[in-house]
This record gives C-alpha cells, sequence and structure tokens, in this order.
C-alpha cells in the first residue's frame, strides 16, 4: 500500500489518510453579490488536471492535522 | 470495597468498570512469548498548547515531539499532535489530573493559553509483551515497529487492526496499546486471534 508522507508524523500507510480535494479554493470575498451559477461553480467545481495536482489532505487516524500535498494523478505519486 | 449492612449489600467506593473485565481468564491462557493485561484504570487528560515546557514541573520533562512519549513514573505525557497531548497516570484520579495540569499550566502560563479536558472514559489500557509481541502487532500495524525506529519512548497514533490506536513502546518486546473503550473488545478479539499463530 502506498505511503504518505505526513508532515508531522512522517510515513504512513495511506489509509490513515482523508481526501480533501483541490487545494487553495478561496473562499468568495462577498459571497452574498454571488449569482447561482457563480456560487455553484465555487462549491462544485474543481480543476482535474492530468498531472501534477495540490491537493488537501488530512491524517485522520493519526495527528488529525489537515496539510496540502502535490500528487501527480497520472502516477499517484506524492511531491514532498 | 463492598461493606455489608444488615444483609444488603452497600457499594462504599465505586470503581471504573475496565472495557476488559472478565477478559483475564482468555489473556492467561495465551502462551509467555504473547502476554496480554488489561492494565487497572489509567486517567487521562487532553493537554492542547503552544508551549511544550508548560507542564515540565507535573511530567518531570518537556513534553515530547512527534511520535514520542515522555515522563515519569506518576504521569506520562504521549505527542498526539503538534500542539496536543495525552497526559496519563495510573495513580491520581481524573479530578486530580485534571487540576494538576491546569495548575501547573496556569503557574507556567500566566496568560494561561491551555486547554485541559478529561478524556479518561475514551481509552482503555492494554499491556502486550513477549518475545513475540512485535510480530502479533506487525501481522495489522503498517509502522515500522523495528527496535531501531520503534523503541522505548516511541509513540504513535496509528491503525491496528484496523481499529485507532495509541501504541507506545516501553521496551524491547514490551508495548502498551490505548484503545478507544468501546473498540476494546474488538482489538482483544484481534489480538487474541493474531497470538494464536505463536501458540
Amino acid at each position: 500500500m502506498q505511503l504518505i508522507h505526513c508532515p508531522w508524523c512522517g510515513p504512513r500507510e495511506e489509509v490513515e489518510f482523508h481526501y480533501g480535494g483541490q487545494a487553495g479554493v478561496a473562499y468568495p470575498a462577498d459571497p452574498a453579490v454571488l449569482s447561482d451559477e457563480e456560487w455553484a461553480r465555487y462549491v462544485f467545481v474543481r480543476d482535474n488536471p492530468k498531472g501534477r495536482f495540490e491537493e488537501r489532505w488530512s491524517h485522520s487516524a493519526g495527528c488529525r492535522r489537515w496539510f496540502t500535498a502535490v500528487r501527480d494523478t497520472v502516477t499517484y505519486r506524492f511531491e514532498r | 470495597m463492598v461493606s455489608r449492612v444488615s444483609g444488603d449489600v452497600v457499594t462504599d467506593v465505586l470503581r471504573p468498570a475496565g472495557a476488559l473485565d472478565g477478559w483475564a481468564g482468555r489473556f492467561a491462557a495465551l502462551p509467555d512469548s504473547v502476554t496480554l493485561l488489561a492494565e487497572p484504570f489509567h486517567a487521562m487528560v487532553d493537554v492542547r498548547t503552544a508551549d511544550p515546557a508548560a507542564l515540565e514541573r507535573l511530567v518531570g520533562a518537556p513534553l515530547p515531539g512527534p511520535n514520542a512519549w515522555s515522563g515519569g513514573e506518576r504521569v506520562t505525557a504521549i505527542w498526539l499532535g503538534p500542539d496536543e497531548w495525552l497526559l496519563t497516570s495510573p495513580f491520581l484520579s481524573p479530578a486530580e489530573l485534571e487540576g494538576a495540569a491546569r495548575e501547573t499550566g496556569a503557574a507556567a502560563l500566566p496568560d494561561a493559553r491551555l486547554a485541559v479536558v478529561d478524556v479518561s472514559a475514551q481509552r482503555t489500557t492494554v499491556r502486550l509483551r513477549g518475545a513475540h509481541a512485535r510480530d502479533v502487532l506487525e501481522t495489522g500495524c503498517a509502522i515500522d515497529l523495528l527496535p531501531r525506529s520503534f523503541g522505548a519512548g516511541s509513540a504513535a497514533v496509528t491503525l491496528l487492526g484496523q481499529s485507532g490506536v495509541v501504541l507506545l513502546g516501553l521496551g524491547p518486546s514490551d508495548y502498551r496499546i490505548l484503545v478507544r473503550s468501546s473498540f476494546a473488545a474488538y482489538l482483544a478479539e484481534w489480538l487474541l486471534d493474531a497470538a494464536s499463530e505463536w501458540r
């Protein structure tokens, strides 16, 4: 099984982690002025690159902290 | 302690019931190379602070860094996260341990940036010892348990047999496992099954 490097605990098995989707999705500065379509884009629409992807991960069975990792979606390899 | 008053049984002192009370018979049937013991009640207190030196006077050592535990006979501190530790003590009551942590922390950090919560009911304690203790753990735990990377003083919050545990290395072939009380029976059953290989 793949090992994921937790910045606090070190390398741990993949099943200890929880996936949190794309990293760096900024909350709208003024959500009230967004149209329904713009709000839906913020909530649901994410990048789907082939290759390098910045993601949020949570070490849910360990230190329970969130961190950002870069994963290659083709090889599933993590960059440290 | 139980005293009899005119035929009625009156309980004077309520003792905390362990999640693995009643398992001693099955644990005793294990071979000497894998010994399981449901340890007596440990008071446990969750501490969150940014200053690892805050509880040095209570623990007897600075709060430990990642994947480690420290402490003396009375109080042990286990690293749970970058600003979170678990204090355990088999000698103090939960209220005493919580009070002591609050007092020590408040004395060291006058502006009191410290959160102390009694979590004694959350976990129960199992001791695993014997020549094959590591072999038993390795059948269901993915972290490297070789003594060079997980020896005395090491700790890990991880999965053992798919249940979340805090694993402490006490010495060669000597481990303490802190498991959620509701998972304790499952984990005990899992450990007994894993140990059957070395019977």
